[in-house]
């Protein structure tokens, strides 16, 4: 192609580009590289800036209470006293109960999707599971509201407060709204994070562990636990892990059902408050400096816990895709 | 031939028939609520979806019918900010992951946006308030860029894997005939995989369009008439949570229509983006 007169490559002949000297070429190439490397800067650049508007806003509050602030109890904006541990407390305990509930029920979903369901039934159950994920939690917030807590405290806390009050969790009097319906509707939508996450893992666990299995005899539930839910541990953890983080920062369903009540009680059934309920409470009503800082540092704790959450989660599922074969046909 | 079949103890069997039960009901215990959401959804929000929902803005309380016109114009506007930060960032991060990433800087970028997926909404809210409200006042443009910045990270990552998809050989195809990279990477590279980043998009337009917490301090929320970027506005996510939680029967009326709309919204998004990519526009590419 192309003699010495006529120093045209094939795609300027063919009229697919312009003809161009590869200077500006060049030019026009290193252009768009840096373009594309600082979109790619940005991402960090954002992550950088939330740090730092967090950390700058709760100036004010980490030097007036410093480490007194994650161990006082007291939350009392009218004499400028602020203590966060209701709300860590109301965070950590509905993410618990979230899990509880959750944990059990991804499992059987993964397992049964992809180890027992037949064919056709997979697709449309995998979409169902992931249609849960497309609800807006302000909608999970709302059918919370007129279902479920009717439903709740009219049939199950009653039975609950009779059969197992003695365990303490299940005492006191019923509002509705309080820590368990918190952790219901937390359980409910992180349920497709963690059944899609651990449906991935069991997938890539290698054909032949389960062929090994049942050549030796198994049953199919004794393929499935040692064949397939025991080497893939560690990435199961890693599912669960992530479900944690989507539970501890979840906001709007979790603010219209908890009770929004700042006191550690040891009953399920008493209202409560989260991290992320009370900044979306108070934050935009909150008067003087000290008050929006404090709401702020509540903030940056949240950020950097589930920053430490998702990054152990990440870590413990990458161990066991990376690296494995894909069995086709998830 | 006769099937041979072997035989096992019956505790073997039963914990075997077990297990398959527990996990069915699991199955069903996870569709219950699904169902139920939606079902609820139609039957209380159906009755209240008329004309004056579509073309009116709400009435004080007290006073019945109204709509939440200006919510469903006011979430477009800041959806429509919110594109125009996080689509072209999310798509430029993605081809740089793709098509030029050599070493350490790449993968900081990747771990970056896996870190920004995770952060809870409301604390985006929050560095956003700091930013653009502190000072100045509730706006429109905060709402936009609240709502971008969380669809950078999904659009990058998907953006990344569906131009992975696509063979080197048609890269080596495109330069072999002279075409500059960034000609053949906008050209050639990213136009072959392009229905797979218009279905990152989406998804990341769907997933950001119900999202209520980064605007309860950015967007605000505003009862009247406004689609100006530089004051508050309403938006639907934000008036569902308002009317949900007042204790006015008229407004928990207007709670539900607000929210069938929203998710038929989001399911008609996410479906139609299942339609195409399971003709194999995407897998075409591979």
């Amino acid at each position: 192609m192309g003699s010495a007169a006529n120093p045209q490559t094939l795609g300027e002949r063919v009229g697919l580009i312009p003809r161009r000297s590869s200077r500006a070429s060049r030019i026009a190439d290193m252009g768009f590289q840096g373009i594309v490397w600082l979109c790619a800067a940005c991402v960090i650049a954002i992550v950088g800036f939330i740090l730092l508007q967090l950390i700058k806003g709760s100036g004010l509050s980490l030097h007036q209470f410093g480490w007194k602030f994650f161990t006082g109890s007291d939350w009392d904006p009218v004499n400028g006293n602020f203590g966060a541990v209701p709300f860590i407390y109301g965070t950590l305990v509905s993410s618990l109960v979230a899990l509880v509930i959750a944990v059990p029920l991804s499992l059987g979903v993964a397992v049964f999707i992809t180890e027992m369901c037949p064919r056709s039934l997979r697709g449309i159950l995998s979409y169902l599971t992931e249609l849960l994920a497309a609800i807006p939690s302000v909608i999970y917030g709302l059918w919370a509201i007129f279902v479920l807590i009717p439903l709740l405290r009219k049939y199950v806390e009653p039975m609950l407060g009779s059969t197992l009050a003695w365990t303490g969790l299940f005492t006191g009097p019923i509002y509705g709204v309080g820590m368990l319906t918190a952790g219901i509707i937390l359980a409910i939508m992180i349920v497709p994070i963690i059944s899609s996450i651990t449906r991935e893992i069991l997938v890539s666990v290698p054909q032949n562990q389960r062929e090994a299995a049942l050549a030796l005899g198994a049953t199919r539930w004794e393929m499935i636990r040692v064949g397939v839910l025991r080497n893939a541990r560690a990435g199961i953890f890693g599912a669960i892990i992530l479900g944690l983080g989507r539970a501890l920062g979840e906001t709007m369903a979790v603010t219209m059902v908890i009770g929004n009540r700042p006191e550690v009680a040891k009953s399920l059934f008493a209202p409560a408050y989260t991290m992320a309920s009370v900044v979306a409470n108070e934050f935009s009503e909150a008067t003087g400096d000290l008050y929006t800082s404090a709401l702020i540092e509540i903030g940056l704790a949240l950020f950097i816990v589930t920053i430490i959450v998702n990054i152990f989660a990440q870590l413990l599922v990458w161990t066991v895709t990376r690296g494995t074969p894909r069995r086709a046909n998830a | 031939m006769p099937e041979v079949k072997p035989r096992i103890q019956w505790s073997r069997w039963v914990a075997d028939k077990l297990a398959t039960i527990i996990a069915i009901l699991c199955v069903a215990l996870v569709i219950l609520p699904l169902a139920a959401i939606f079902i609820y959804l139609v039957i209380r929000g159906i009755g209240s979806l008329n004309l004056a929902f579509f073309t009116q803005i709400p009435k004080p309380v007290g006073e019945t019918g109204g709509g939440m016109a200006n919510a469903i114009v006011g979430s477009g506007v800041i959806l429509l900010v919110g594109s125009a930060i996080g689509v072209p960032l999310g798509v430029g991060s993605g081809i740089y992951l793709s098509e030029y990433s050599r070493g350490q800087f790449g993968k900081l970028v990747r771990f970056t946006a896996d870190v920004l997926n995770g952060v809870p909404s409301i604390v985006i809210g929050i560095a956003v308030y700091a930013l653009l409200v502190l000072g100045h006042h509730f706006s429109a443009f905060s709402g936009g860029v609240a709502l971008g910045i969380m669809m950078i990270p999904t659009i990058t990552r998907s953006t990344e894997e569906m131009l992975r998809l696509v063979p080197n050989s048609i890269r080596e195809a495109a330069l072999g005939l002279g075409i500059p990279q960034w000609r053949s990477t906008m050209s050639i590279t990213l136009r072959t995989a392009m229905s797979g980043v218009v279905t990152g998009i989406m998804l990341a337009f769907a997933r950001v369009s119900g999202e209520t917490a980064p605007l309860l301090f950015t967007a605000f929320g505003n009862p009247f008439w406004s689609t100006r970027l530089d004051q508050p506005i309403a938006a639907l996510p934000l008036q569902i949570f308002v009317y949900a939680i007042s204790p006015f029967d008229e407004w928990h009326r207007l709670a539900w229509a607000g929210s069938l709309v929203l998710i038929v919204l989001i399911v008609a998004t996410s479906a139609s983006v299942r339609w195409v990519t399971s003709r194999g526009f995407v897998a075409g590419a591979q």
